[in-house]
């Protein structure tokens, strides 16, 4: 294992473990943020630079920045007295250990996590460009088709509350 | 170079911080912060196994990649606007409170 891989592992899972324990919730976004961060440069260490790119804009970038902004419109930065976990958190924390082992001994059993990878592989961003224009046309279409349908929805799911209370005044 | 079973325990590490987080925090944000890292954690498999594959120059792993952050955008997009919507009606994020589905 080398020494930048376990330097960005150890940071990545650091990051993880603050953004499901702290307290407020903006620190956990912050946290969350350098998870994906991390995410990102394990994704460069492995020669696959343009979903790199594409995590820190999408991730770091957006989705970061929108659950700051849902966690301030929720008010739920402000302190409260009640625990952060739930009655049952030690079911839960049993259901993801066990998960965990049995992901952890298939890895450690199988044989295929021992391979080295055959040649050095590139991903250019013409390569990509090239499969999505040709072999990947309509998933992309549908992805497109996605996002326009979902950022429609989000839009009328949150408004919808304020034209109810202005119809029935 | 570091072997496949590295990147594949990290991702698997951080599925189960995911699940813990999705499963025990009462905050409906959190929740989903942890469906987030759990997606994260399938995208990280996806390039590992692309990187350590027999035919990298077919970009499957890559392009699966891609389009999962595309529906993950839009699952976080429609994610939250619930939590508001939610927030708007019951005045609260805490889901131990909203439970007027239960049966």
């Amino acid at each position: 294992m080398s020494l930048p891989f376990a330097i960005i592992a150890v940071l990545t899972i650091a990051a993880a473990v603050a953004a499901m324990t702290l307290r407020n919730l903006v620190h956990c976004a912050l946290a969350l943020a350098l998870t994906f961060a991390g995410l990102a440069s394990i994704y460069l260490q492995l020669g696959a630079q343009f979903v790199g790119f594409a995590q820190i804009l999408v991730y770091v970038g957006a989705v970061a920045i929108l659950i700051v902004f849902a966690i301030m419109l929720t008010r739920s930065s402000e302190p409260t007295e009640q625990p952060v976990f739930s009655a049952s958190w030690l079911w839960g924390l049993l259901v993801a250990v066990i998960v965990f082992g049995t992901l952890a001994w298939t890895i450690v059993k199988s044989t295929a996590s021992q391979r080295e990878p055959v040649q050095v592989a590139e991903a250019t961003v013409k390569q990509i460009g090239d499969a999505l224009m040709t072999g990947f046309v309509l998933p992309l279409e549908v992805i497109a088709l996605l996002l326009t349908a979902a950022l429609i929805g989000a839009v009328i799911i949150a408004m919808r509350d304020e034209v109810e209370t202005k119809k029935s005044k | 170079m570091t072997p496949l079973s590295a990147y594949l325990l990290l991702s698997a590490m951080l599925f189960a911080i995911g699940l813990a987080g999705a499963l025990t925090r009462r905050n409906a944000i959190l929740v989903l912060i942890g469906i987030e890292l759990m997606l994260n954690a399938a995208n990280l498999n996806f390039i590992a196994f692309w990187r350590f594959g027999e035919h990298p120059e077919a970009l499957t792993g890559i392009l699966f990649v891609i389009f999962s952050i595309g529906v993950a955008a839009a699952e976080a997009a429609v994610g939250l606007a619930l939590i508001i919507a939610i927030y708007r009606h019951y005045k609260t994020t805490n889901l131990d409170q909203v439970d007027s589905m239960k049966g």
